[in-house]
């Protein structure tokens, strides 16, 4: 279980998510992803929209349960258990979501919507939930006074996001989902909310799940990347070697689609990418992703490749993975 | 900008003034600029900056002081209604979010027929013709399927491009894009980006690109204006505003980009506070309170929109950057 | 935002004043200094018209209009409060976990709904009466019973509309309990439309009740209410207009004053 004597905190194995869709047919949002988090680590999932990254959040949260595989917190399964027991065990994994408005309780206080997570699991009989709550506040840089008793619209979206995250700390989680946390704010209001949560990974020891479709955010705030393209996972890598040397051809894409700040270079197009996502009720048959790869052979349509190590820590999911200097 | 018979749109001491329950606001304060025939002019700015109100300002959504000249038309010179036909014809606009912006019960070729109908009087037949040509032209794959669709059926990038196609529908002379990509995954991003500054160059369109990301318009801009609290900070050709920033706000906006070419983990060096109310602005330079090199002159006197030379880049800012270059 | 606060207008105002001066008549009938007692028969003044002794005249049969204007006030009100909110409680206990559950307790109570709503009202009354005698409680059971099915798809509705939203997922992720989600986190953003709702049923009550009585199945004569005075007031119509006038212009003012701040109140939810 513990690989070279580090835990891991989050193990997830072979996951799946369908569901039926609207026009008929069944979605295959997440066919059978598995990868692990060390206590303390970050990890990075990138992909396009569409791709069953927010269905991997939710079915990592529970909410609901996947269709099938196992998820491990800290060594025990959440997925066999029933609502009442999840419910005890909630505290120790969270989730911050991509709509910051969206995501708080309109009619009420924001204050009250930090407190919820006491109040639900009955600490408020036991502790100073007021307290408690108004330290959540100072500790994502809002005066509790100020805002204590606001409702979500009269903040900023930056400040709606501040109190997420003040919400999913304040039961004290190890684990920390968070869901394009910062792809519904400005450059400025992002930079701030990345580096509150690089100092609060820090003081606490979190660990992160941060999802999101800019690498650039996810190259500055992640130990590893994993790279998913319609519910499969094509690469799990370490943040230096993934950046430098991706092995797989669509993790090469998408690091060449990112717009760079310079008009001199400004990057950001990649001819690979210039077709739509295939369907998630019909995906292609073995590698998902050889309708838009250029490398694509007879043998990615008959054989679904297999997520396997090609150096140290680095897997991909790919017949013929570029080779060091092949990539860009 | 120069050549006089090139020049498209100029607009002096525009400003916006509306009744909010603070009082009198102005969220666009003399603003003065002009743009050329087939050049691309970004409004980079904070959300509440007042760049979607110039918008609406130029579209004569909005009263507003100030002297717009379109065209060789005053605005104030000519009837509303005959502005307003000169506007809907001469005049595109692309919104940040296409759904909301498309009909849902409508299929996208009655949406893009509907303007060439009304405004340029075109038989049906003529229109349909138009409508797949366009839907080609802005890389709509088998447009003659595509057009029976709802906007339901299409995925967010190509939703986009259907609202680019209704906004071209009538050979505007002038495009507005506000945000149009902010909504869109990084990958799309770029494809939209291009699209748009492919589409302007072939019809020698004008194009305002707003946006609140500096990295994002550094690509495809002739010109960039910065907006803080309503009024422009720096405006500039994009190579010589990025070879050297002068206005504090500027800088910092760009400092705060996650950069994919940069280091792993990196701190960003983020704005602090956020930007002000506009019923409650400073005195002096409004950004001022967030700047690390204001001096007592920026909280009383506010700084001139200047350039140091005899150049095209202006900025207004009492203690400007030395004006080092940016590549970092 | 800026619309929001919008100041109310004058009718608004007048309104409220006439809601609040037809409840506080109809609770202190009893104590205020009236010359004359509900049952009272003047025979001296039959359908006797407005001014001296009797303030708004006399029925046929000699009594008060005044005096019963004000007893009938009451079961207006009662029959108009009641059968709503009884409608209302209903509404949320069925409507909000056939949004919740889905499956086949929604369809149980969608159905057993839309039965309901088949069935004819006046045939369900009059059964319903039979048993159970025309008292007040009878009518407002009655009508409250058949206002159900209409306010269990409103909370339907309404609430299906919060089962997906992100702020419910966040509470569920806090620990909370789905009772506790409902309750805590649905409840209160439901509540705003549903009182809007039931405002206007409360005018499309008062009328019916109006209609019930002229068709002899709301509180038995000789007990007072407007319904009842206006059917009552037919037979001397061409001598003695008032009669009928008063008890009418009273429901008309009331039903259109509730009306009035139902709009108000619905226009508000519906603008945030």
């Amino acid at each position: 279980m513990s690989g070279n004597g580090q835990k891991y905190l989050l193990q997830v194995e072979n996951l799946i998510v369908e569901f039926p869709s609207a026009q008929g047919g069944r979605v295959h949002a997440v066919s059978g992803v598995s990868f692990d988090i060390k206590a303390g680590e970050t990890l990075g999932l990138v992909g396009e929209s569409g791709c069953g990254k927010s269905s991997l959040a939710r079915a990592i949260m529970q909410i609901p349960p996947p269709n099938s595989g196992r998820v491990l917190l800290d060594g025990v399964e959440l997925t066999s258990r029933h609502n009442r027991e999840l419910r005890e065990v909630r505290g120790s994994f969270q989730m911050v979501f991509q709509d910051p408005l969206a995501a708080l309780n309109p009619v009420k206080t924001v204050g009250e919507s930090v407190e919820l997570p006491l109040r639900a699991t009955g600490l408020d009989k036991k502790i100073d939930v007021r307290k408690v709550a108004y330290e959540a506040f100072a500790g994502v840089g809002l005066a509790p006074e100020q805002y204590f008793d606001r409702k979500p619209a009269q903040l900023s979206g930056g400040q709606c996001q501040r109190v997420c995250i003040a919400r999913a700390l304040i039961s004290r989680p190890k684990l920390l989902l968070c869901d394009e946390p910062v792809s519904s704010l400005d450059v400025s209001v992002q930079a701030q909310i990345i580096n509150l949560l690089h100092d609060l990974k820090q003081l606490r020891g979190l660990s992160l799940l941060f999802i999101s479709h800019d690498l650039a955010v996810v190259k500055n705030i992640s130990d590893r990347v994993a790279v998913m393209y319609l519910g499969r996972l094509c690469e799990v890598a370490p943040c230096t070697g993934f950046f430098l040397a991706p092995a797989h051809p669509y993790s090469s894409a998408l690091i060449a689609a990112v717009p760079r700040p310079d008009p001199r270079q400004p990057g950001g197009i990649s001819s690979l990418l210039g077709s739509e996502l295939p369907s998630t009720i019909t995906p292609p048959s073995g590698c998902r992703f050889r309708t838009r790869c250029p490398h694509a052979q007879p043998l990615c349509a008959e054989v679904q490749p297999e997520l396997l190590e090609i150096s140290p820590d680095h897997l991909v999911a790919c017949h013929f993975p570029l080779h060091e200097e092949g990539r860009c | 900008m120069s050549g006089a018979d090139g020049l498209l749109l100029d607009i002096r001491d525009l400003t916006v003034e509306l009744r909010s329950p603070g009082g009198l606001i102005q969220p666009v304060d003399k603003v003065t600029f002009s743009l050329d025939r087939g050049k691309t002019l970004a409004v980079v700015g904070e959300s509440g900056s007042g760049k979607s109100m110039l918008c609406r300002a130029i579209l004569g959504l909005v009263p507003s002081r100030g002297s717009i000249v379109f065209n060789g038309h005053e605005a104030g010179r000519l009837s509303a209604g005959v502005m307003n036909r000169i506007r809907g014809r001469d005049i595109g606009v692309v919104l940040q979010n296409p759904l909301s912006s498309l009909n849902p019960v409508m299929t996208i070729a009655r949406q893009i027929m509907e303007p060439m109908r009304c405004h340029l009087k075109l038989s049906k037949r003529e229109s349909r013709e138009k409508t797949l040509n366009l839907l080609g032209a802005v890389g709509i794959p088998q447009p003659h399927e595509r057009m029976a669709c709802y906007p339901h059926q299409l995925s967010g990038g190509m939703r986009q491009r259907v609202a680019i196609a209704i906004a071209l529908a009538c050979d505007p002379q002038l495009l507005i894009a506000d945000e149009p990509t902010t909504a869109l995954d990084v990958t799309v991003q770029a494809e939209i980006l291009g699209l748009l500054s492919r589409l302007q160059r072939e019809r020698n369109m004008a194009l305002i690109l707003v946006s609140h990301d500096l990295g994002v318009v550094a690509g495809v801009a002739d010109d960039i204006a910065v907006m803080y609290a309503g009024r422009i900070v720096e405006l500039g050709p994009t190579g010589a505003l990025f070879a050297r920033m002068r206005m504090r706000y500027t800088r910092a906006l760009f400092d705060a980009i996650p950069r994919i070419d940069e280091p792993l983990q990196r701190r960003l060096p983020d704005i602090p506070g956020q930007p002000p109310d506009f019923s409650a602005l400073p005195v002096g330079c409004r950004f001022a309170p967030r700047c690390a090199s204001a001096g007592e002159i920026c909280h009383r006197e506010y700084p001139p929109l200047t350039a140091d030379n005899a150049d095209r880049h202006l900025f207004a800012c009492w203690f400007p950057c030395a004006g080092t270059e940016v590549g970092r | 935002m800026a619309d929001l606060g919008r100041k109310p207008g004058i009718t608004f105002y007048l309104a409220c004043g006439w809601l609040a001066l037809v409840v506080l008549c109809a609770l202190c009938a009893g104590v205020l200094p009236l010359h004359f007692t509900l049952d009272q028969i003047d025979s001296d003044h039959l359908a006797a018209g407005p001014g001296g002794a009797h303030l708004l005249g006399t029925d046929a049969m000699g009594r008060d209009l005044l005096v019963r204007l004000l007893f009938g006030s009451r079961v207006s009100l009662i029959v108009g409060s009641c059968a709503p909110l009884l409608g209302l409680v209903v509404g949320l206990l069925l409507g909000m976990p056939a949004a919740w559950c889905r499956g086949w307790s929604e369809r149980l109570i969608m159905t057993a709904t839309d039965v309901i709503l088949a069935f004819p009202a006046l045939i369900f009354l009059l059964v319903f009466t039979a048993i159970l005698g025309p008292k007040l409680i009878t009518i407002t059971l009655g009508l409250g019973l058949l206002l159900s099915p209409r306010f269990i798809r409103v909370v339907r509705a309404n609430t299906a509309r919060f089962r997906e939203r992100e702020f419910i997922l966040a509470a569920r992720i806090g620990g909370a309990g789905e009772v506790s989600i409902l309750l805590k986190e649905v409840l209160p953003n439901i509540m705003g439309p549903l009182l809007a709702y039931t405002l206007v049923v409360t005018g499309y009550v008062i009328v019916v009740e109006g209609g019930l009585a002229f068709l002899g199945l709301s509180v038995p004569s000789p007990a007072p209410s407007w319904g009842g005075m206006i059917a009552a007031g037919r037979d001397v119509l061409e001598e003695a207009p008032h009669v009928v006038i008063f008890p009418m212009a009273t429901m008309f003012l009331t039903v259109l004053a509730v009306n009035l701040l139902g709009d108000r109140l619905r226009g508000r939810y519906e603008r945030s």
